[in-house]
């Protein structure tokens, strides 16, 4: 980090240049210019080199495709193998039984407890305490790290039981599970489920009492939304709890723009930028909260519709609250009434006497799941030998980068003449972290038109 | 007696997806526990402080621009030591399949018009730009691998990464063949060190570990011709993460 520092404070002039934002996943680079008092310059710029995956998947085999698009990160990696998995699905006709959704859930909750935990604690919270990262907390706060770690363990635990790791899924594949979770991990899990209790408490005690910088600024909100539940696997595309939009039509609701200081594209919804993540699924699904996630928002006095960007951490921690109650209910039936193995275990690929009788239909599936930074959109074409034509993934963090720069646009001509060049530099760079941008995901990139 | 100072140890990713740097977030008490070993100086995605001065570096993600030339460069001018990280790092691991197909198509396929604003080279792993002192193999590393390396670090002693077959550990651990279970598998040529981790799990082995240096290429070929496959879809099982050695290997199956 190189904020490019002013002695000189309350200037008309003001440059701030962050190089490689820290505490982010990926690199990514801040640059506001103020000139005269006059904005000039504002800009996210995702400078992650290129990876190419959309032209990498053309040619492979619709059966690789979870494989190769878990890599695309190692923090999302359970929701782009879901993504993956549900639109391959969609493309090959095959409907997996209840017990594997069941569990497809269950390690979508883990992801978002996992991820969300990482984000509250070891990237925003030295912010909101003034250190710069979680090494120094170590000396002067070791209790609560130990609980952060324990907190974060327990979710990274639940990835072990269910998919043999929570980085790059090993057993959730196309139809169903290529083994059973086990039943000791399982119990194990569960114990490790209600002890994390003890430790939200804690938590949402701890943040009650932090303070988080005053910002408004009503935006776009989309989001999944069902009729059963607070929707991460499942629903239909909505905008501030508006009309549903299925999720086939997504290129109807929203459009994608290249700009050229950025290796990602800005989406637009009806040409203004919308945000993703869990702002914007508890500003849509509040209702849909379980009680004690309800009871946590009430605690952290989070009302929906919130129009801070800031307290999209906030809403992580009431998602955490949440998905851990959803994620007990879930092992209580399973543990109570135990699982399918029949209906749940397949191949990861055709076994190899089926190789070559398989009849492919070309066809196209889509799909979408709520991951912990948004909605994630995976799209794939398939031709008669179940090769991929053509492959889409649209980002949670591509879709919020135009919302952050027009945060950061209304933001700066409030604080300035306010605030120090320093103090605006943190602004901004807490601005962009509340987003939890991911930007290994972001520059995956763009549409891939194969010819 | 006085503690000898700690050694420094750096971060540094490249072109990747994090993973194997966020295998150590997981670590949970053990990541503590290293603390007490080593000062982490930089790590920029849990860390704002970026320490120049360092000993050990770490580093994850393959070489894909000629900034991250550069960049490499300059830290191995730094560091004494150099660690490669996960797949990427010491084999270019699945950003190797770019390198499948010519880069202006890649390019082209991805930001249409624009390519030509585009920075990117052939995906390569960090040994190939620069010397690399330990490597650390997998997609994702396997944590127990990780420290096996850390304590070698830190005793001034060479890691050897196992230069037999993911078989070894898998008949060990007592899983059914995935041949036997009609289904196919790169165990018998991968290296191992990760306890047969994916086969545990009931899938097959991809091979991110890279291949064993002397492997019984018509073994294995013949296990597949035995089963009926072609020896295209053998070598398209090869590119997932094997492609920066494919020109290497295409040859012994052609």
């Amino acid at each position: 980090m190189t904020p490019n520092s002013s002695k000189q404070a309350y200037s008309k002039d003001v440059k701030v240049d962050v190089h490689y934002l820290t505490r982010v996943e990926g690199h990514g680079n801040i640059v506001v210019d103020v000139k005269d008092g006059r904005l000039t310059k504002c800009e996210f710029q995702v400078i992650e080199s290129p990876r190419f995956f959309e032209s990498m998947l053309v040619d492979r085999s619709i059966w690789e495709a979870q494989h190769i698009t878990s890599r695309i990160c190692g923090i999302c990696a359970c929701g782009h193998s879901l993504a993956s998995v549900k639109a391959g699905e969609d493309a090959l006709g095959i409907k997996p039984s209840e017990d594997t959704i069941l569990l497809r859930k269950l390690l979508l909750y883990a992801e978002a407890l996992d991820s969300h935990i990482l984000h509250i604690y070891v990237l925003v919270a030295p912010d909101l305490l003034g250190v710069k990262s979680i090494m120094p907390l170590i000396k002067t706060d070791k209790p609560i790290v130990e609980m952060a770690l324990r907190m974060k363990r327990m979710s990274d635990y639940a990835g072990e039981v269910l998919a043999g790791r929570h980085i790059h899924p090993i057993s959730f594949v196309i139809g169903g599970l290529t083994q059973m979770p086990s039943q000791d991990g399982l119990e194990k899990l569960y114990k490790l489920m209600l002890d994390s209790r003890k430790d939200t408490d804690e938590t949402l005690k701890i943040f009650k009492k932090l303070k988080f910088p005053e910002f408004q600024r009503p935006t776009q909100y989309m989001s999944l939304a069902s009729d059963e539940e607070y929707a991460f696997y499942d629903g239909d595309l909505v905008v501030n709890g508006g009309s549903k939009t299925r999720v086939r039509n997504y290129k109807q609701l929203f459009t994608e723009t290249v700009v050229d200081y950025s290796r990602a594209k800005i989406a637009t919804i009806n040409n203004k930028p919308y945000a993703v993540g869990a702002l914007s699924r508890f500003n849509n699904n509040f209702e849909k909260l379980n009680k004690k996630a309800k009871a946590a928002s009430a605690e952290l006095g989070l009302k929906a519709p919130c129009h801070n960007p800031y307290l999209n951490t906030v809403a992580q921690l009431v998602e955490w609250v949440h998905c851990l109650e959803e994620s007990i209910a879930i092992m209580e039936k399973i543990l109570k009434n135990g699982l399918d193995e029949k209906k749940v275990v397949v191949s990861s690929w055709p076994k190899r006497s089926q190789i070559g009788k398989i009849k492919y239909k070309p066809n196209t599936g889509i799909a979408c799941v709520e991951v912990p930074r948004g909605s994630l959109f995976h799209e794939y074409s398939i031709n008669e030998s179940g090769h991929i034509t053509q492959a889409n993934c649209v980002i949670p963090t591509n879709q919020n980068m135009g919302n952050l720069e027009e945060d950061m646009r209304q933001l700066v001509p409030l604080v300035l003449g306010k605030k120090t060049q320093e103090e605006i530099t943190l602004d901004m760079e807490m601005l962009a972290r509340s987003y939890d941008p991911c930007i290994s995901c972001s520059t995956h990139l763009l549409d891939v038109k194969f010819v | 007696m006085r503690k000898p100072p700690k050694p420094k140890a750096a971060f540094f990713d490249f072109t990747d997806c994090e993973g194997c740097q966020l295998q150590f977030a997981n670590m949970g008490e053990t990541l503590l526990e290293l603390t007490e070993l080593v000062d982490i100086v930089n790590f920029r995605e849990i860390m704002s402080e970026a320490g120049e001065d360092y000993d050990v570096a770490f580093i994850e993600g393959s070489i894909t621009t000629d900034t991250d030339v550069k960049r490499i460069k300059r830290i191995r001018e730094k560091a004494k030591v150099i660690i490669a990280l996960g797949s990427c790092a010491t084999i270019a691991g699945v950003n190797g399949i770019k390198n499948r197909s010519p880069l202006d198509l890649a390019k082209q396929r991805v930001y249409g018009d624009k390519a030509d604003t585009v920075n990117t080279i052939k995906a390569m792993p960090v040994h190939e730009v620069v010397k690399v002192d330990y490597f650390i193999n997998g997609c994702p590393v396997y944590i127990p691998e990780v420290i096996s390396v850390i304590k070698c670090v830190l005793m001034g002693k060479p890691y050897p990464v196992p230069n037999y077959p993911v078989c070894v550990e898998c008949k060990m651990n007592e899983n059914v063949c995935r041949y036997e279970k009609d289904q196919e598998c790169l165990g018998p040529l991968t290296r191992a060190g990760c306890n047969s981790w994916c086969v545990n799990y009931g899938n097959k082995c991809y091979g991110c570990r890279g291949l064993v240096e002397n492997p019984a290429v018509n073994g294995q070929k013949d296990i597949l011709l035995k089963y009926g496959l072609k020896i295209e879809d053998i070598l398209n099982n090869f590119t997932l993460y094997n492609d920066s050695l494919g020109e290497k290997y295409d040859p012994e199956f052609k």
